[in-house]
């Protein structure tokens, strides 16, 4: 009975089974794009206002498609009893759901930084910038999905939770679009970043420590 | 073994209100290993919000239960039992055989082998069939096979003999007798009127 083979089993499990219904992945990744494209067909022939926003849609885009991927974290476990087994499980709780958490931006978190710098090059964003907007998703993409499974771990025992969870969620989601957002900014106009990231990280971390201990409690509350 | 031999699994004063509603009030119960309690009563008597309790996953209005003599808190209580409730807890679009690995990494290895407990319930050969091509009969089984599998002293069990033909019923009855036989205990609610030769079973109705 070893905690790191347990959590390895259940990232394990999760990834298995976002392969088996592959909509899990595609559903956000889609939508990010979509909504990233909208955006040059609203506004029109205007390259210079879309470069100067492009930080902001693809950030906004990013906190959309994570939120819009949140529903699917402990769902189908809460469903179908797997979650009450999770629950009984003599380890603790709060890792197996960190190990969750990390399944699912493997699956919904990972793939937002790979198209990114793609829709960045399609929005005009100048080319020194995209590292920076890199390294600002790849921080702040796993705080959305920490902070938002205690969201969805409170509204999980809802029929009807969606619009309660992005209301919950999407204010705790602001600290990081502003940090992040502003990075990618400043980084567009040649300006050091080191504070913007250096509170990302911090934020990542004190994310990482704190997110899992509610989130373990909401879950029981949400199973009784 | 020997933590087997000296366990009690106790409940005192236990009471649950639902809605303004007194499900029960001041039940006690006592287990010692080899015995099974057998809970009875109408349906919404509060059996299965009793089992519920025993598991943690809801508190009890009043009232405390002990494992081995300590509050369920403070002892080996989750790494000691296992849990088949009316959600199977099987995952259908993973195999037979994942299911079960799973179960097995959330818990430590217990009497039986994966493909000795698959061969137990009738399932053997199953392994790499998805869990959704199994009829709900064999579903269950699967999921009382994770009772095997792991190391568990204590069986809590709601209903296990749902959507089961009889020879599930019989076989099910047979695992509950042997497991009672290695010092185990079980609670359990049924509608189905149980037959466990040899085993000290007690009732406590609810209604």
């Amino acid at each position: 009975m070893s905690l790191s083979r347990a959590f390895f089993a259940v990232i394990r499990r999760d990834l298995v089974l976002a392969l088996r219904r592959r909509s899990e992945i595609a559903n956000p990744l889609l939508f990010f794009i979509l909504v990233i494209t909208l955006f040059p067909l609203g506004i029109g022939a205007q390259p210079h206002l879309l470069q100067a926003i492009a930080p902001g849609i693809i950030w906004v885009s990013a906190l959309l498609a994570a939120m819009l991927s949140l529903d699917s974290l402990f769902r189908s476990d809460f469903d179908d009893g797997s979650l009450e087994q999770i629950l009984l499980s003599p380890h603790p709780t709060s890792v197996l759901v960190l190990a969750k958490i990390v399944a699912h931006w493997l699956v919904t978190g990972l793939p937002l930084l790979i198209v990114a710098p793609l829709l960045a090059v399609f929005l005009g964003m100048p080319n020194h910038a995209l590292g920076v907007l890199l390294l600002t998703l790849l921080l702040g993409t796993p705080v959305l999905s920490l902070i938002g499974a205690i969201g969805v771990a409170l509204t999980v025992g809802l029929r009807r939770g969606g619009m309660i969870l992005s209301l919950l969620v999407l204010p705790l989601y602001v600290p990081v679009l502003i940090f992040a957002g502003n990075a990618v900014q400043m980084a567009g106009g040649g300006l050091p970043v080191d504070a913007q990231i250096n509170i990302l990280i911090a934020i990542l971390l004190m994310a990482l420590v704190l997110a899992p201990l509610p989130v373990a409690a909401a879950l029981k509350m949400s199973i009784n | 073994m020997q933590a087997k031999s000296t366990c009690t699994f106790k409940g005192a004063g236990l009471s649950c209100i639902r809605d303004d509603r007194v499900l029960f009030e001041e039940l006690a119960f006592e287990l010692v290993s080899g015995q099974v309690l057998l809970l009875e009563g109408k349906n919404g008597s509060g059996k299965t919000s009793l089992l519920r309790i025993l598991c943690g996953f809801r508190e009890p209005d009043s009232g405390a239960i002990y494992w081995c003599g300590d509050t369920v808190k403070d002892s080996l209580f989750y790494a000691q039992m296992a849990y088949v409730g009316h959600l199977d807890g099987i995952k259908k679009e993973l195999t037979v055989l994942e299911n079960l690995k799973m179960s097995l990494a959330l818990s430590s290895p217990g009497q039986y082998s994966i493909h000795a407990a698959l061969a137990k319930v009738h399932l053997a050969g199953y392994d790499d069939v998805l869990v959704q091509a199994l009829s709900a009969g064999q579903k269950r089984r699967l999921s009382l096979a994770r009772l095997l599998i792991t190391e568990n002293v204590l069986w809590i069990l709601d209903e296990p003999f749902t959507s089961l033909d009889k020879q599930g019923i019989a076989l099910i009855e047979t695992l509950m007798i042997e497991h009672c036989a290695n010092g185990g205990m079980i609670v359990l609610t049924s509608h189905h009127d149980i037959d466990l030769h040899g085993v000290d079973v007690r009732r406590t109705n609810l209604s």
